[in-house]
Order: C-alpha cells, then sequence, then structure tokens
C-alpha cells in the first residue's frame, strides 16, 4: 500500500501535466523599481574605461606639447583631423573620401576573403578530423604553412594573380584560414560517437551527415576558429592594404604617413581599433547565436 | 518455425596494438518475433558488444546475424537502438530529434502531415508530446530516455534494441520507464533486445533472460523462459512463486556460479 502510494506521488511529480520550470528573472523588478541600482551598475561599467582613456589622453597631451614634441597631442589631433573624425562618410572625388568608406571597402575585402577562407576551412577541417589519412598528410603541411606572416605571402600573390585587389584577397584568405581548418578538425574528431551511431542507424548519407550532425556539433569549435581568423583577417588587410594601394584603411595611413598627416594616422588606427573588436564581437555574439544549447547535452 | 533473428555461432575479438582480446565466443541464439529478450550479464563480460553486433555498428569477427534470414552487417533503421545515455542531438527540440529519424526513414513514403503526425504520435506514446518544443537540456534524465525510445519507436523498427537504457536513472523513474517500455511491447508487440545488469528489470520485462558468462570469450552461460502471463504488475509479483523462482535462478547464476572476479583481467 505504501508502495503504490509512493509510487503514485512520484507519478504526480513526474506527471507530464506539470508546467515546465519557471525561469527566474532577477534583473526585471530592480530595474524597474530601483534605478539608482541600474544607474550604479551603468556607472560601474562605463566609469572605470572612462577614467583610464582620460588618464591616458591627459599624460599624452603632457608628453606631446613641448615645441619638440615628434608626435601631435590629442588636442592638435582633434584640430587637425577635425573633418575625419566627426564626417565619416564625405566624399570628394576618388582618393578623398572619409574614413567610413575606406573602412567599408576594407570590410568588404575582408568580407569576401574571410568568408572564402570560412567556407574552405571548415570543409578542409571536416576532412580532417573525419579522416586520419587526411590528416595524417595534410596536418604537417598546415602546420608549417600556418606559421607564415601573412605579408610573405603577398609578393607570390602579386605574381599569380597580376593584381592588387585579388592578391589582398589571397592574403586575408590564407591568414584566416588556418585556425579555422584546426579549430574545425577538432571539433570533428571531439563528436561523441554516440552521435555518430545514431547518423549510422539512420543511415545518413555524407551530405546529411555533415550538415545535421558534423556542422552542429562541432559549431562551438568551429566559431572558435571563426573569431580568430576574423581577427587575423584584419589586422592582414590593413598590412596589405598599405602595399597594394587602392581605397582602404591600410592605404591611406601609408598615404598619411607619406603626406606626414600624423593626426590622421592616429585617427585611423582608432578607427581600425574600433572595427576590429566589433568584428570579434560580431562573431562571438553569430557564435553564441547559433551554438546556443549544443553546449548542454 | 525459423526464429526471426538469428544469431549463428558468432565471435567477436578486438586486436589492439597486435594483441587479440576475444570478447565474445560461439554466440548462438534466436530470438522469435514479437519477443521481449533481456540479456544480462556483470559490466564487461560484452553484452553491449553483442547489441552493437546485432544492431551493425561493430562487425562480427566469424558468424553472422540474420534477420528474417538475411544477414546483416550495417547498421539500419530496423534495428533501432536505445543508448544507455540517450544519445539526443542537444541542438535539436525533442520534436526535432524524433523529426530527423522521421524524415529520414519516411521522408520519401509519407507526407509532411502524416509525418508530423507520426512524430506526435510516438511523442504521445511515451507521454512527451507536451515538451515536444524542449530541447533535451531543458528535460530530466528519464524524460530524455523516453525521446530516445520514442525517436527509436519511430523509425518503426523490426526489432527495437535497447542498451542499458534505464541504467542512468534513478529507482523511481526507472519503473515508470520500465512501465512505459511494457505497455508499447504489449501495444505494439515490437521484437524488443534489452541490454540490462538489473536482474528484476530483467526477470520483469523478458519472456526469456540470457545470462552471459565473464569475458574474455563470454558465452551464453544459461537462458532461461520466465513463465509469467502478461500484462504484469511489478506490486503483484513481488511475491509470486514463479517470479521469485525466475529471480533466483538468475541471481544464483550471476552471484555463485559466475561471480564476477575483479581481478580477471
Amino acid at each position: 500500500m505504501t508502495v503504490h502510494a509512493l509510487k503514485e506521488h512520484a507519478a504526480e511529480m513526474a506527471a507530464p501535466s506539470r508546467p515546465s520550470e519557471v525561469v527566474a528573472l532577477p534583473a526585471k523588478p530592480s530595474s524597474r523599481f530601483d534605478a539608482a541600482a541600474l544607474a550604479r551598475r551603468v556607472a560601474s561599467a562605463v566609469l572605470p574605461p572612462a577614467i583610464v582613456v582620460l588618464a591616458i589622453l591627459l599624460v599624452w597631451e603632457a608628453a606631446c606639447s613641448s615645441p619638440g614634441a615628434s608626435l601631435p597631442p590629442p588636442t592638435q589631433v582633434w584640430s587637425e583631423a577635425y573633418d575625419l573624425i566627426v564626417h565619416p562618410f564625405f566624399n570628394f572625388g576618388p582618393q578623398d573620401v572619409g574614413l567610413g568608406w575606406r573602412i567599408l571597402a576594407s570590410l568588404q575585402r575582408v568580407a569576401v576573403g574571410f568568408g572564402l577562407a570560412a567556407v574552405v576551412g571548415v570543409a578542409i577541417g571536416a576532412l580532417i578530423g573525419q579522416s586520419v589519412w587526411a590528416m595524417r598528410g595534410l596536418d604537417p603541411v598546415f602546420q608549417i604553412l600556418r606559421t607564415v606572416p601573412p605579408l610573405a605571402w603577398l609578393p607570390l600573390a602579386l605574381a599569380a594573380f597580376r593584381d592588387s585587389n585579388p592578391a589582398a584577397l589571397f592574403v586575408i584568405f590564407i591568414t584566416a584560414i588556418w585556425p579555422v581548418i584546426i579549430n574545425t578538425a577538432v571539433g570533428v574528431r571531439n563528436i561523441p560517437q554516440d552521435y555518430r551511431n545514431v547518423a549510422q542507424i539512420l543511415r545518413l548519407n555524407p551530405v546529411e551527415f555533415f550538415f545535421k550532425i558534423m556542422v552542429p556539433a562541432a559549431a562551438p569549435y568551429i566559431f572558435t576558429g571563426l573569431r580568430i581568423g576574423i581577427g587575423l583577417s584584419w589586422l592582414a588587410i590593413v598590412a596589405a592594404e598599405m602595399l597594394t594601394g587602392g581605397v582602404g584603411i591600410g592605404f591611406f595611413i601609408w598615404d598619411a604617413w607619406n603626406s606626414s598627416r600624423l593626426p590622421d594616422i592616429i585617427v585611423a588606427l582608432v578607427y581600425i581599433g574600433v572595427v576590429g573588436f566589433m568584428l570579434d564581437r560580431l562573431v562571438a555574439a553569430v557564435g553564441a547565436f547559433v551554438t546556443r544549447g549544443t553546449s548542454a547535452s | 518455425m525459423k526464429p526471426y533473428l538469428k544469431l549463428d555461432h558468432i565471435d567477436k575479438s578486438f586486436t589492439r596494438g597486435g594483441t587479440r582480446t576475444e570478447v565474445l565466443k560461439g554466440i548462438t541464439l534466436g530470438i522469435d518475433q514479437g519477443e521481449f529478450v533481456s540479456i544480462i550479464g556483470h559490466s564487461g563480460c560484452g553484452k553491449s558488444t553483442l547489441l552493437n553486433l546485432i544492431a551493425g555498428l561493430t562487425k562480427v569477427s566469424a558468424g553472422a546475424v540474420l534477420l528474417e534470414d538475411k544477414e546483416v552487417d550495417s547498421p539500419g533503421p530496423e534495428r533501432a537502438v536505445v543508448f544507455q545515455n540517450h544519445s539526443l542531438l542537444p541542438w535539436l527540440t525533442v520534436y526535432e530529434n524524433v523529426n530527423l529519424a522521421v524524415a529520414k526513414v519516411f521522408g520519401s513514403t509519407r507526407t509532411r502531415a502524416e509525418r508530423h503526425d507520426w512524430i506526435m504520435r510516438n511523442l504521445d506514446l511515451v507521454q512527451m508530446a507536451h515538451a515536444s518544443d524542449k530541447r533535451p537540456a531543458e528535460i530530466s534524465g528519464g524524460m530524455k530516455q523516453r525521446v530516445g525510445i520514442a525517436r527509436a519507436l519511430s523509425m518503426e523498427p523490426k526489432i527495437l534494441l535497447l542498451d542499458e537504457p534505464f541504467g542512468a536513472l534513478d529507482a523511481l523513474t526507472r519503473a515508470h520507464l520500465q512501465d512505459a517500455v511494457m505497455d508499447i511491447h504489449a501495444r505494439l508487440g515490437n521484437t524488443m533486445i534489452m541490454i540490462t545488469h538489473d536482474v528484476d528489470e530483467a526477470v520483469l520485462l523478458s519472456d526469456r533472460i540470457v545470462m552471459m558468462t565473464n569475458g574474455p570469450a563470454a558465452r551464453i552461460g544459461e537462458v532461461l523462459d520466465v513463465p509469467l502471463d502478461r500484462p504484469r504488475k511489478r506490486v503483484e509479483l513481488a511475491s509470486d512463486r514463479t517470479y521469485l523462482r525466475c529471480r533466483e535462478a538468475v541471481l544464483k547464476f550471476l552471484y555463485e556460479r559466475h561471480r564476477f572476479v575483479e581481478a580477471a583481467e
């Protein structure tokens, strides 16, 4: 009797009619009723970096204000590069455009080169992760090639493509592809045998296996690779554009250096840093969105 | 009458680093359609290997697995497996996990609406239709295993293979799932083979219990018939003479004649 009662009780507890667990929303009441707490939180996030930036600007101003200083102080940067800072999208002719346009031109190159690297890298990485022989053959070659600095590829790329733009794209591609390949391969190698068994019992063909099991299962690894890759391609594009010319943030810096416009260079550096940061966060956010739920099993 | 599934003189050995380990030796067994057979033995005796051989996930070293007189040596949906750790894909919802199987097996023979109905019917069968939009991480271990069973059943398998399906669950949840499996077996009449190391579970669920000797080179030590009427009620059986006799027979086999020796390896 007691056993029976216990069983029934357990049935009640495990009964499907029970609504799912309620997820606590701790932030909501506090933000609605306690504006001071919210203000404190914002302040604690914004104030420390603001103070540090201010301190850097002050030290910089103090260090570069003497008449013989080789670099311009922040006030001079502000006054001389005012146009560049406040009007990123002016357009006064083919070589006289705002930094926003130049950044977009560079981003376009990165998008093409990195996009290709992502697709090819995931495919090769999947092959290496899946096949022991492909790994044995390709891995040593890749381990050596990936240490070649991006710009070392440029002369070869210029010779092969006989044009600067495809050469720059190739440099981006070859820079970004290695972390994508290596991380994808590790991710594919770490796919649990259980998932492979499920795929085998369902007789998934290789294409179905790739899209339905491999890519989602390895997605956290793939996105780690993509995130490293986009960072590297942003590093490489600036250097490559300095050498290949054309519209782009890298060439702008080179041009500014040749015409001794140091404030412009400093503004461009800030742009590059901010955009690189946003690219990193963008890929991380996409990864977090795509791989939600995959970590827990 | 020829058996539905026939294991014909199966040997299995693994070779690693030049040393050959015999896992199974001379396994011969016939299983009839609609029968529920448990395979019980101490851990390491190769019972999971035996299930993988039937599933086709591992290849036999000698002998053959015959299903309806045809040899099977690769995995397929007609021998669906319920895995010990459920093996649901964590990035898919409950519905999508079952759909993965249904879309693959019935993608060309059934319409979209028919497939949807079939998925929901199978989720209903394990009482999980209410959670169809949840991801595996959001449901309990017992629920995951229910979904695993629904996924396997949705393939309309000729034989359902259960690999210690309730091993990782607490006792109460396990009892619920055992009842659910008995109910499904009664309703659908599937042929089922279950690996277990739980004596009560084996006696409660099975028509026959296959007892394995200890490895290496494990064989079938004894096959016990469980002549209990269905439907079976666990509370009534607790004092049933036949039940107790079967239970005692399995216990004696496992703990007297083939006691697990830790130092055997």
